[in-house]
């Protein structure tokens, strides 16, 4: 993950310039990924701060911010683990992985995130790796292909602090 | 039986640990179809040969790409070209792969794209989830400008462009955040324009009216991977592999039970039961339900000798979409698929249009109930009529009620499971459980 700025009034401008005069309001998007990954989530200050900047009000930014799955509004875990649970997923055993990782995790059948912070656990749709059937993502980016319960929960062990 | 073929995938199939780097790139012909199509040609012959090709949209429509750009009123600037790199139709990921492993075509038919138009600042809209995708993406836009083939405007009559001439084009990749939605062009646009990514009305369509209230066109991943391939070898070659109506090759995603899921390249037309076969057939000997042959939209078949082209699948009530092909074999449960499916729609209903955003909840808990085994007699004829209730009536043209297709999505899914196999409906309700699960086996209902 790219290291984020303390504040981010110093990287709009950079993220500004990607974009016509006048159509700041197109660099809110990047704007809220990096809040997110300089706080862990969107958090009401970021919200504020953001609309500072693009000279939008807090609702606007909020209205958006929670549009999109990967911005969140509580905290979540310092990893969060995404399993597709869709077709081709579901097909090939993802509900077994799903299940074995909420009580490995301790967290409720709607997934969610552990009582120490470590972990939130999440349903994915599709991630466009269907010939890796199931998979899962952790933090957004890394896939993990052809999952078993036994191969997500050593995963698990492997990341925890 | 119809064999693959490699053109859109052919580098990264030669040269599979580096086909993403511009060494390789340049090293095969990259960029090549570039200089010709703008040292060589005008944008208006770069259109010509386009429509004349018969190429059509890779990402689901299959709209003929040519025609599309020709919508671009002639004086009205600036215009803008934007990519669709937001995969997200269930079954699919090609786009993916295409983004991770060939950036630089990817860039080339951009650019020819771009060209074509006579666009100077085009956008890639990439999938939030995509982080190798965007890393590599984003290394062949910065390797690219390195090499002057990527600018920001140049000065007229001053040949600072590409290939000694005045053409350049200035990229930007824009990271979605996860929503299906803004795979559909009006939602992106929205999505781009940093709002809540939610379909607009139409007219006006986004060549008149898109990005900035601009002329805008929109193109899929491999639609744009295609096209260097068309500049170099004409359209004659082209039309040469595929069908009439749909000509070339096209990437198919074959996924669920086959022994070798995985993108397969092959002309348009090669008959489902071949692409299964590549994919190394249904493993166990078991023998297949039912395909859902265009991605998650698409309705379900069970003829196995369909075409797979866009007019073969269209008139057999279905579609080819995005080419995602997902196999079920006779272990799987169509009413467990189709409240995936439905549970799917409804997660990405954005809310706008009452239709979609209530009729996919209302189908979704009756699928979870008779999934569950808490069905009622009646829930078959209920789930009927509720797609009904989202697609237009008889008679009426193009979309349902909706200001996007995906209500109208979730309907045509959910109506063909229902038609295709009625029984297993009833059989739900009758048995009180699911027929096809272990006893005491947990039903997912999760949002």
């Amino acid at each position: 993950m790219s290291a984020a700025p303390a504040s981010l009034q110093d990287a709009a401008a950079a993220i500004l310039a990607r974009y016509p005069a006048g159509r700041g309001r197109s660099a809110l998007m990047p704007l809220l990924r990096l809040a997110e990954e300089r706080d862990g989530y969107v958090t009401a200050e970021a919200i504020t701060e953001i609309g500072g900047i693009l000279g939008l009000s807090s609702a606007e930014v909020l209205a958006v911010a929670s549009f999109y799955s990967m911005y969140h509004l509580k905290p979540k875990g310092r990893h969060v683990i995404s399993v597709c649970h869709n077709l081709a997923c579901n097909l090939m055993g993802a509900e077994g992985v799903i299940e074995h990782l909420e009580d490995v995790l301790g967290v409720g059948s709607e997934g969610g995130t552990t009582d120490d912070g470590a972990f939130t656990l999440e349903r994915a749709e599709c991630l466009a790796a269907c010939d890796a059937a199931p998979c899962l993502q952790v933090d957004y980016d890394a896939l993990h292909a052809k999952v078993t319960p036994e191969r997500a929960e050593a995963l698990v062990e492997e990341l925890r602090p | 039986m119809t064999a693959a073929a490699a053109v859109v995938t052919r580098r990264y199939a030669e040269h599979p640990d580096d086909s993403f780097g511009i060494d390789r790139a340049l090293a095969t012909g990259g960029y090549e179809s570039l200089a010709k199509a703008v040292t060589t040609m005008t944008p208006d012959e770069v259109v010509e040969l386009v429509k004349a090709s018969g190429l059509r949209g890779r990402g689901g429509a299959g709209f003929p790409t040519g025609n599309k750009w020709s919508f671009v009123p002639r004086d009205a600037f600036p215009r803008y070209l934007v990519v669709n790199d937001d995969e997200g139709e269930p079954g699919t990921f090609k786009d993916r792969e295409l983004t991770e492993r060939d950036p630089h075509a990817i860039l080339e038919g951009l650019l020819i794209a771009a060209y074509a138009i006579q666009a100077h600042q085009a956008f890639v809209y990439i999938r939030g989830e995509f982080g190798l995708g965007y890393r590599r993406l984003q290394q062949a836009v910065d390797d690219a400008r390195a090499k002057g083939l990527i600018a920001a405007g140049v000065e007229a009559g001053a040949g600072a462009g590409v290939a000694g001439t005045d053409f350049a084009c200035d990229v930007t990749i824009h990271r979605g955040a996860g929503a299906y939605i803004c795979g559909e062009e009006t939602s992106l646009l929205d999505s781009l324009e940093g709002y809540r990514g939610q379909p607009r009305l139409r007219p006006p369509f986004p060549a008149v009216k898109g990005l900035y209230a601009s002329p805008t066109v929109v193109n899929n991943v491999e639609t744009l991977a295609t096209l260097p391939h068309i500049v170099a070898h004409g359209s004659d070659w082209f039309r040469s592999m595929g069908t009439e109506q749909s000509p070339g090759t096209k990437l198919f995603s074959v996924s669920g039970h086959v022994a070798r899921p995985g993108n397969y390249e092959a002309p348009l037309g090669i008959p489902l039961a071949d692409l299964i076969e590549l994919a190394g057939g249904v493993p166990g000997g078991r023998s297949v339900k039912a395909v859902i042959p265009g991605g998650a939209s698409a309705p379900w078949v069970t003829d196995l000798s369909l075409p797979m082209s866009f007019e073969a699948l269209a008139a057999a009530g279905t579609m080819l979409g995005s080419g995602a092909v997902v196999v079920m074999d006779e272990t799987t449960c169509a009413v467990r698929m189709a409240m995936i499916i439905t549970r799917f729609f409804n997660h990405e209903s954005c809310g706008k249009c009452t239709p979609c955003r209530e009729g996919t909840w209302w189908m979704r808990k009756v699928l979870e109930r008779l999934e569950a085994g808490e069905g009622r007699p009646e829930d078959r004829e209920l789930l009927l009529r509720l797609c009904e209730d989202l697609l237009p009536e008889k008679g009426a043209p193009a979309s349902g009620r909706s200001f996007c297709p995906l209500g109208d999505s979730a309907a045509w899914s959910l109506r063909s499971v229902v038609k295709l196999f009625p029984d297993e409906f009833l059989a739900h309700v009758d048995e009180g459980r699911c027929p096809f699960s272990e006893p005491g086996a947990r039903v997912a209902s999760v949002a």
